[in-house]
């Protein structure tokens, strides 16, 4: 059935892209993206002002997407560091969840559109600064997102083999920052230090039949080393209960279906869940319902041979050593939850311990942005810029949306709906004058000077079409090129 | 059963990795093959039956079309390009929420596909969720909808509380 709704679909989508083909496009080259080019395709008025946006995830597209409709005389500049575009979605987003990645679509509508133009490997602060951009464009819009993660600040935790998952997500996914790492797993079982989506997208990869991932577009040396893997029990520690935990239910169920491999949820730790259960809204009861009746299931003489643990109430102390220096475990606390309402609990330390062996601790407990220019007024507490509604505090001009203005939470569209509100904010302010319109002469100048080093969109095609080879060739639906070299050569610049 | 077969093709080619977002290439491939359905299909397509479906937007507009039943909520959103940001973005694929709809009650019960477990996982994600809500994607017209009302939530507050 759903086979067949998913077919209609297709050709709804189907429908739709070649309604846009039947327009006849100008092929943008980057000479183009200058405004007399622009101006001779576009509409009567033409193109008056601009916009810059930094970061081109979600985020950034949706916020493009939304200014773009709003404003005939508007034109758009998506930078981005990498020649890639599509942030988390390209390096994020699991490799075994294709479907997620299907918003690029609209992502590349919008990428297309005449008056949006695409330059990667620019990065804001290197190849241009943050007031060059702000004298050039009307608006400045921030999205540059979480490039870092938080930490536990226990003794261990820079050992080899202790991951952070957000590199250990880059390494899978091809980032080429990332393609390096130095992931070891001559070992059985493993801990990820985390109870959100991030933590259970590592432990899904660390456990998934290497058949399953060889048809997803995971990137080849991270294949290779899951190939050799001899993980076969992945724990996940949580400081606190069941009922707090972060991951979403689609999450869960996916892990508890996952071929090959059985939940172990202690029953103990669910004891009680049952009768809490009916009084909580609809999204966390029926996420603690499949983990009450995951952790009370019986499963007689299973044969799965790999596991996953959910542990509860349980913070890292410190991660033990093996003489040769090696991870060997890892030293927990036990909690107990203290506070009235269940889900703002706080975790409370005991002075019970316990120790789980393994041998790699994937350290999995957020993400956090970093400040961009000493000019933005950056929280240090929360790791965001200062904003209000996505306005930067005591900067007019200058906005922030995505992870770097509400912080590293949310799935796809959380952002989006957050981006299409920043955008409503811009184009609202540029309306009433509340910012000043500036002319398009200063941002052509500018983008005359990074024009030998910017990756166009249409670059961006040929890395794609490339990949796509590449991947053809083994079976999979694209293998990423993981060197900015070498996408900067495909690119042909 | 031409557009069906063409879809079909179209999946195939997707799974083979040439279109994901290489648009140029997707665009030449599908014209041509549309053209080539079209003239391979001698028999005249059998005419759909169709029922009205009005859809009451987050702006306060109405916006009313003639259906096809059998159709999707999110087919009939895209083909009669009703303009609803962000609408649909993992295409029908139950990877996210953003084709949520609020239905009637006694629309909710003619329903006749009762929600599965994933499409509920995606739905309490989703904005505004209430007791009649139902993901367009999931949704398939029959005759007896006919004057079918649906609501397209505002953006309102995440069910899990959303982005801090």
């Amino acid at each position: 059935m759903l086979a067949r709704r998913k077919a209609t679909l297709c050709l709804g989508k189907f429908l739709r892209f070649s309604v846009c083909a039947s327009k006849s496009q100008p092929e943008k080259c980057f000479l183009q993206l200058l405004t007399p080019a622009l101006r001779r395709h576009s509409s009567q008025s033409g193109p008056q002002h601009s916009v810059a946006i930094v970061g081109s995830g979600p985020a950034g597209y949706y916020t493009a997407q939304q200014l773009l409709k709003g404003d005939p005389g508007l034109v758009v500049d998506v930078y981005e560091k990498l020649p890639v575009p599509f942030g988390l979605v390209r390096y994020g987003v699991a490799p075994d969840h294709p479907e997620v990645k299907n918003v690029i679509h609209t992502f590349t509508q919008t990428a297309q559109n005449e008056r949006c133009n695409f330059l990667g490997n620019i990065e804001v602060g290197r190849d241009v600064s943050l007031q060059e951009l702000r004298n050039a464009y009307s608006a400045v819009i921030l999205c540059y997102g979480a490039a870092e993660d938080r930490t536990l600040g226990v003794p261990g935790e820079d050992l080899p083999n202790v991951i952070s998952a957000k590199s250990f997500v880059g390494w899978y996914n091809g980032l080429p920052e990332d393609k390096d790492l130095p992931v070891n797993l001559d070992c059985e079982s493993a801990v990820v230090l985390g109870h959100g989506n991030v933590a259970l997208d590592v432990a899904r990869i660390l456990l998934t039949p290497i058949n399953m991932l060889e048809k997803t577009d995971i990137s080849e040396h991270a294949l290779d080393c899951l190939r050799r893997s001899k993980v076969k029990r992945v724990h996940l520690v949580g400081r606190r209960g069941p009922l707090q935990v972060a991951f979403t239910i689609k999450e869960l169920r996916e892990m508890v279906k996952l071929p090959g491999t059985r939940p172990v949820i202690s029953p103990q730790d669910v004891q009680g869940l049952d009768k809490i259960i009916k009084d909580l809204p609809r999204p966390r009861r029926r996420l603690t319902e499949l983990i009450h009746k995951t952790g009370t299931a019986v499963r007689p003489g299973s044969e799965e041979v790999k596991e996953w643990t959910l542990h509860f109430c349980r913070s890292p102390q410190r991660i033990l050593t093996s003489a040769g220096g090696d991870v060997a475990g890892i030293e927990l606390v036990v909690n107990r939850l203290q506070g009235e309402t269940l889900e703002s609990q706080k975790a409370v330390a005991t002075d019970e311990r316990e120790i789980l062996p393994c041998g790699l601790v994937l350290r999995s407990i957020g993400y956090k942005s970093l400040p961009l220019d000493p000019s933005v007024p950056f929280s240090k507490g929360k790791n965001i810029i200062d904003n209000e509604d996505s306005r930067v505090k005591g900067e007019p001009g200058l906005y922030c949306t995505g992870w770097i203005g509400r912080g590293p939470v949310g799935v796809i569209a959380d952002t989006m709906n957050y981006a299409f509100d920043t955008g409503r904010t811009v184009l609202q302010d540029l309306d009433n004058g509340r910012v000043a319109r500036r002319e398009l002469g200063c941002r052509d100048q500018l983008l005359n000077k990074l024009r030998s080093k910017a990756v166009t969109f249409e670059d961006w095609e040929k890395i794609d079409m490339a990949e796509m080879a590449a991947g053809e060739k083994i079976g999979k639906p694209r293998e990423k090129l993981v060197n900015v070299e070498e996408m900067l050569q495909v690119a042909c610049r | 059963m031409a557009f069906r077969l063409l879809s079909r093709i179209l999946r195939a080619s997707q799974k083979s990795g040439l279109s994901v977002s290489s648009f140029s290439k997707l665009r030449v491939s599908s014209h041509y093959l549309m053209n080539a359905c079209r003239l391979s299909s001698s028999a005249p397509k059998p005419q759909k039956e169709t029922i009205n479906v009005t859809f009451l937007l987050r702006d306060g507009e109405k916006q009313e079309v003639q259906a096809k039943v059998g159709d999707n909520l999110l087919d009939i959103i895209i083909e009669h390009d009703v303009d609803i940001d962000g609408f649909g973005a993992c295409e029908g694929t139950l990877a996210c929420s953003t084709c949520h709809l609020i239905f009637k009650q006694s629309d909710f019960d003619k329903i006749p596909d009762k929600p599965t477990d994933e499409e509920l996982d995606m739905l309490d994600l989703a904005y505004g969720l209430t007791d009649t809500s139902r993901l367009g994607c999931q949704v398939v017209l029959t005759k007896d909808m006919d004057g079918l009302e649906v609501t397209v939530p505002t953006g309102v507050a995440d069910a899990r509380g959303g982005p801090l």
